[in-house]
């Protein structure tokens, strides 16, 4: 490949980049400033930054609580998925067994299937065995489309690890649990790891379900952020302060997957 | 190739004991209402297939499916070259790579009504950067709450800004897959950059394209979060979904009956076209994946 980078290479990712950026930024630059400041002028750098906005969330019980909330069922769903999927590929990473491609297609179409289909059955379900309102109930829910794209990611790198070692491992005595456990887990806690990721952050950014099988008691922030209007309009610095709260989880930790963030997209298979 | 063991259905157990619960049972009551007519607690009634036909002759029905498969295309038509082209261009080495795929990845990670609220703000003529550079600016009259053109234009400009990334990444990943020597024989016979991209480029991003252009088909078929947030499905219905307007259906007005006949209908367009995925993965596909083409 040309190593010397020519005009195009570097002027086009620039320009990309700073567009990519612009209406992140724009959010941010609203949270620094009040309401009032925001209706008087458009400012490109913010004149007067204040945190103000932050602070009433989190001095405000029933904005931070929402955050709570959602951490809660997120990581229910995450400790669920990774659970449920480890032995489900490690069974279609090694083996062959009756109604295995059918059983892994079947998964594929969980994932694909709109949300706004199971809806109105959760919704019922949910409330005729007093789920509803609890952060179970989407934690549950979110498992449709999480643990069939745990399953895949997680089955894309166990296929990746050599079977000899299995053979090996079983020859030297280790018994099944020991061997998972101790040897296999390990050479797979990248997998794992990119794995809990994509369930986290799938559970997170997803809002049909997560508001439509909650009323009070477990309201997420993504569905509460949008009650921001009062008498005087839409408090537009208040909402762009919670918009960026929901997006620190993932700057966070973006750095850490950056390699494997394309694999994590497309289901384990890049 | 792999042994066969027919126990290897214990460990995927809890799987299917959790999607019983969340996929299997709900499924099954969709089809249970598809075909009823729920009175009350303790009055149904069969009905066969009138909600099947009621839903199908819904002209509201028939105008969102037409908006959706303009919405769906329209999106694929401009991120695949798009996200292609991009991809061609990023730094490959160095500090420069790790930022580029960092910078990618950020808004793939919002959440979808974060992204919608980004958009609402950005796109107003009071306080939004864009929807203030459009009318002062350029003196272009915009308006995406009260215009249709323009509301269809800022959710298609939200969805490209949103992703088009995934589409970038999944080509680089596929780009840096290939190995230098290709490169070097393409030189060596003093290919073009053009012939290098036909010939040596393309054949071998085969594989992330697919998967490129169903992620993207599949998810924009379903989208929901974004235009909910961004212009409440309208002015009118004019933005409105398949998805907003199934959830209406169910949550908002509890027709119980046509949602559960829609949702079926739904259902089987997205499973053929899980279908199509999965046999175009295992069509390429060498490994030895439950995918892969054993000829078991």
């Amino acid at each position: 490949m040309n190593d010397k980078p020519g005009w195009a290479r570097r002027l086009i990712p620039l320009v990309y980049f700073s567009l990519l950026m612009l209406p992140i930024y724009w959010l941010i630059n609203m949270s620094v400033r009040l309401t009032p400041d925001i209706l008087t002028r458009l400012e490109i750098i913010p004149r007067h930054p204040t945190f103000e906005n932050y602070l009433h969330i989190f001095r405000d019980r029933t904005w931070y609580i929402t955050y709570w909330h959602s951490i809660e069922f997120v990581v229910l769903n995450v400790v669920i998925s990774v659970g449920v999927a480890l032995p489900a590929a490690y069974a279609f990473s090694r083996y062959r067994f009756l109604g295995d491609k059918q059983v892994f297609f079947w998964l594929l179409t969980n994932r694909m299937s709109p949300p706004a289909v199971f809806l109105l059955p959760f919704y019922q379900f949910y409330q005729s065995i007093g789920l509803f309102d609890t952060p179970l109930a989407v934690a549950l829910a979110h498992c449709l489309f999480n643990v069939p794209l745990a399953v895949w990611i997680l089955e894309g790198f166990m296929s990746g690890i050599p079977r000899e070692i299995d053979e090996t491992a079983a020859l030297d005595g280790y018994s099944f649990p020991r061997f998972f456990m101790f040897i296999f887990l390990p050479l797979i806690r990248a997998g794992v790891g990119v794995t809990a990721f994509f369930c986290f952050m799938f559970s997170w950014v997803e809002l049909l379900m997560a508001s439509n099988l909650t009323s009070t008691d477990a309201k997420p922030i993504v569905s509460i952020m949008t009650r921001t209007e009062s008498a005087t309009g839409l408090d537009f610095g208040l909402l762009a302060a919670s918009g960026v709260l929901t997006i620190v989880p993932g700057a966070i930790v973006i750095w850490f997957i950056r390699n494997n963030i394309a694999k994590g997209f497309a289901l384990g298979r890049v | 190739m792999k042994p066969i063991r027919h126990s290897a259905w214990f460990m995927i157990m809890p799987v299917m004991i959790v999607l019983l619960f969340t996929a299997i049972i709900p499924l099954m009551t969709v089809v249970n209402y598809s075909v009823q007519d729920i009175l009350g607690p303790t009055r149904r009634v069969f009905v066969g297939d009138e909600w099947f036909r009621d839903t199908l002759g819904d002209p509201n029905l028939q105008r969102a499916l037409l908006r959706q498969l303009i919405f769906s295309s329209c999106v694929l038509i401009i991120e695949i070259p798009l996200g292609l082209g991009l991809a061609l261009v990023m730094p490959r080495r160095g500090f420069a790579a790790s930022a580029a795929l960092v910078l990618l990845g950020m808004p793939l990670l919002i959440p979808w009504n974060v992204v919608g609220t980004i958009w609402q703000i950005f796109g107003r003529a009071d306080v939004g950067l864009g929807g203030y550079f459009m009318n002062t600016v350029l003196g272009i009259p915009y308006n995406y709450a009260l215009v249709p053109n323009d509301a269809w234009f800022t959710l298609l400009l939200l969805d490209v800004w949103h992703w088009t990334p995934l589409v970038v990444l999944l080509c680089y990943a596929g780009l840096r897959a290939i190995p230098d020597a290709f490169y070097q024989a393409a030189a060596v016979d003093g290919a073009s950059t053009w012939s290098v991209f036909r010939f040596v480029q393309l054949p071998k991003l085969r594989g992330v394209l697919t998967i490129a252009i169903l992620l993207r088909f599949m998810d924009s078929f379903v989208i929901y979060t974004e235009p909910l947030v961004l212009t409440g499905g309208g002015p009118g219905d004019t933005t409105t979904f398949l998805s907003q307007f199934l959830t209406k259906l169910a949550i908002g007005q509890f027709d119980v009956g046509p949602a559960a006949a829609f949702s079926l209908i739904y259902f089987l367009i997205i499973l053929l076209f899980s279908w199509l995925f999965y046999t175009a993965l295992a069509a390429q596909d060498p490994k030895d994946t439950p995918h892969a083409g054993e000829g078991a």
